[in-house]
């Protein structure tokens, strides 16, 4: 009998993460899938009789994908995503092995400092940004580099995440060099390693999971990418209302009221971002073994 | 192995969260007791609560509840939203651009047997907002004629007289932009299409007009090239700036007397405090430049029609507190005072609250009695199209990216009519 119990409890113990799980993601995600396999038609008449729902089948997926926007909006999220990534991870690693390094001061408040950054809101940063980049009000030179110019706008936004996101990257990656045994260390100063090759030959090498990891976690966030570009998008014109596909995503929704259009683009985007990390997470486990 | 497919698991509900789409939430409270109507009132104008309060106080039988869920375009996509949840508000405020669409989807009802009276204070060209094909679907709250505002001290400190035509507005721009490089007459503003949609009606563009049960769509007219053209030449001769308006770099530069002169509404005054609070008292009204000498033909920007929805279960008490809200003396003078609005009612016009000036244009006294004149002459077109958001969105992405990369302003207004009707088409509306 308590055998039987005990075998329920790990079921009971999942219960709220699955309910939460079926309730706010798996429900939303089979209405958008319903969505996107429907279009709302307007009924004769100048302003129509109203207007009824009907079912397309592909149509959605087919306007979805022949608007040569989505594609401009893809390319431009993976120029962002271009700088994004290895800024974001060769920065946290490098603030990573600068803080692991024995004689290095002030160890504490630096890694604080480089994490602080994490915790403000991106739309709050990229506001903060916006000002910073805008000739009238910038501390930085604005009024001399043209922080919204056709190319350096993408410098600008993806700076704005990068700011956001390698705090968090660095402490995964200072966590797991902590993690190393200390006596790989000793044997390598016995042999007259130095700090830099130690870093190179040893450190990187080993941590190299965990900067697998931010990898994947930094190409997944460079699919999110809405609140950086959103935020900057009233300060320029550089910015359209459609630059990266989410942004594509809640134009189509939430402005030009074509919630089914939306919904079939977000449906493609899910399973993009699912191959994406499918490939992504094989490739961590390859480097895992 | 079983790590990879927690991994694979929670990668899902990842992809699945950013991707999912989020619902608004609507709040109409309709329930009544005992006879008595509760109503609940979507608007953004700030101090309406006041006005509301003046009603709650003489109908006890119908109250209104007023909240702010949004904004303009914002307040509409949540009416959307909670029309097919089907927990909208009774009554709601409409921008003019935007109620065909509202009428197309049938978030707001046909009033037109309960404003049998109410309609009778509004000019047809006023009325011609809310009435689609003989049906009245909203009672209107503001009219909002373009006006060019200009600031008194800088023009004197370098000389300039008010243009009264845009060949001589073109000229004062490059005569202050040799006077002074670092202060602009005015900015192209490629994020708000209000402004230029105003001046475009003004030139004569009907961008939307309905031939019987058929729509007409001529975005890209020759009127509305002449226009486009124009501002391209501005531009391109750098004599005015090209960043967005209502952006924090544009608050300091009207701020700090880095423009000269701002074409907007009639609803400006109550937006300086706001933008350019330090310019109290040095900001001028003047009739919009002509593209012919004395001619007094003016366009319109925003404005909008308080409306019943179709979701209410008292419209008739809806459409009463509409009516009210925009005709009664006590409602439009109160309106008047915390909301500056310029009242649409004919009679509301002759209120004697108009005769001071509005409170950031203390030198301006005569300022109502602007408006009041070119209010007549104010040109729109025969009507909305129903899906202006697609347009406006359009406008903001193709004269951004024009702006961005020095290309024409023509092509842009192309992009914009072909993207207007290629969304009609498939919305199902029939345009010849």
């Amino acid at each position: 009998m308590a055998a039987r119990n005990r075998a329920k409890l790990p079921y009971l113990l999942v219960l709220p993460a699955v309910a939460l799980l079926a309730l706010f993601v798996v429900a939303p995600g089979v209405y958008a899938l319903v969505l996107s396999f429907q279009a709302r038609k307007v009924v004769g008449g100048l302003l129509g009789g109203g207007s009824r729902l009907v079912f397309v089948g592909l149509d959605n997926y087919g306007t979805a994908l022949a608007d040569p926007e989505l594609w401009s909006s893809i390319v431009r999220m993976l120029l962002v995503a271009l700088l994004f990534i290895p800024a974001t991870v060769g920065g946290a690693l490098l603030f990573a092995l600068l803080l692991d390094v024995p004689r290095v001061r002030l160890a504490r408040t630096t890694r604080l400092a480089i994490f602080l950054p994490y915790a403000v809101p991106g739309v709050i940063a990229s506001l903060m940004w916006g000002f910073m980049y805008l000739p009238a009000t910038s501390p930085i030179g604005g009024d001399h580099v043209d922080f919204f110019g056709s190319v350096t706008v993408f410098f600008s936004a993806a700076n704005v995440a990068v700011w956001g996101s390698v705090g968090f990257n660095m402490i995964v990656i200072f966590t797991a060099l902590r993690g190393l045994p200390s006596e790989l260390y000793e044997a390598a100063r016995i042999d007259g390693c130095s700090e830099l090759r130690m870093a190179l030959r040893i450190k990187i090498p080993l941590v190299l999971p965990a900067i697998a990891m931010c990898t994947l976690f930094t190409a997944l966030a460079s699919l999110q990418l809405f609140n950086e570009p959103n935020t900057l998008r009233p300060l320029s014109n550089a910015v359209s209302s459609t630059w990266v596909p989410l942004m594509k995503i809640y134009e189509d929704a939430f402005v030009n009221s074509d919630v089914n259009k939306a919904a079939a683009t977000s449906v493609l985007f899910v399973v993009a971002a699912l191959v994406v990390s499918l490939v992504a997470s094989r490739t961590v486990s390859r480097v895992n073994r | 192995m079983r790590s990879q497919w927690r991994l694979a698991g929670a990668l899902i509900a990842g992809a699945l969260l950013v991707t999912g789409c989020g619902g608004g939430s609507g709040g109409g409270d309709q329930s009544s007791a005992g006879g008595k109507a509760n109503l609940t009132f979507w608007d953004w104008d700030p101090n309406m609560d006041k006005v509301v309060a003046i009603w709650n106080d003489a109908h006890p039988d119908i109250h209104v509840t007023l909240s702010n869920p949004a904004g303009g375009d914002q307040l509409v996509s949540k009416m959307i939203t909670a029309h097919h949840a089907g927990n909208g508000p009774d009554i709601a405020k409409v921008e003019y651009q935007s109620l065909p669409a509202l009428v197309a989807g049938q978030e707001v009802a046909d009033i037109t047997q309960y404003t049998g009276d109410a309609v009778k204070d509004f000019d047809d060209n006023t009325l011609k907002a809310t009435k689609f094909q003989g049906k009245v679907y909203g009672v209107p709250q503001d009219v909002a004629p373009l006006l060019l505002f200009y600031r008194t001290d800088l023009f004197q400190q370098y000389g300039l007289k008010v243009p009264t035509t845009w060949d001589e507005f073109a000229q004062t721009a490059q005569d202050l932009h040799t006077k002074a490089p670092t202060v602009s007459l005015t900015n192209f503003d490629a994020a708000d299409p209000g402004w230029i949609t105003g001046l475009m009606q003004q030139a004569g563009a009907d961008w939307w007009s309905a031939d019987g049960d058929k729509w007409k769509v001529d975005i890209n007219s020759a009127a509305s090239k002449k226009v486009a053209s124009y501002w391209e030449g501005l531009v391109k001769a750098g004599t005015i700036a090209k960043n967005p308006s209502f952006s924090p770099e544009w608050n300091k530069q009207m701020n700090e007397g880095q423009v000269a002169a701002w074409i907007s509404g009639a609803w400006a005054p109550a937006q300086f405090s706001g933008i350019a609070p330090n310019t109290k008292g040095k900001w001028a009204a003047a009739p919009l430049p002509a593209w012919t000498a004395g001619d007094k033909t003016t366009g319109i920007w925003g404005g909008s029609a308080t409306t019943v929805t179709t979701d209410s279960k008292h419209p008739a008490q809806a459409a009463q507190f509409a009516a009210w809200l925009n005709t009664d003396a006590k409602a439009v003078a109160a309106q008047i005072q915390n909301i500056n609005v310029y009242p649409a009612a004919t009679s509301g016009r002759s209120l004697p609250v108009l005769s001071s000036p509005p409170p950031f244009l203390p030198n301006q006294t005569d300022y109502y009695g602007l408006v009041k004149q070119v209010a007549p002459s104010s040109r729109s077109f025969s009507m909305w199209g129903p899906d202006v958001t697609v347009t406006f969105g359009a406008y903001t992405d193709k004269f951004g990216a024009a702006l961005q990369n020095n290309t024409a302003f023509g092509a842009a207004l192309d992009d914009m009519q072909n993207a207007t009707v290629a969304d009609m088409k498939k919305q199902g509306f029939t345009v010849g």
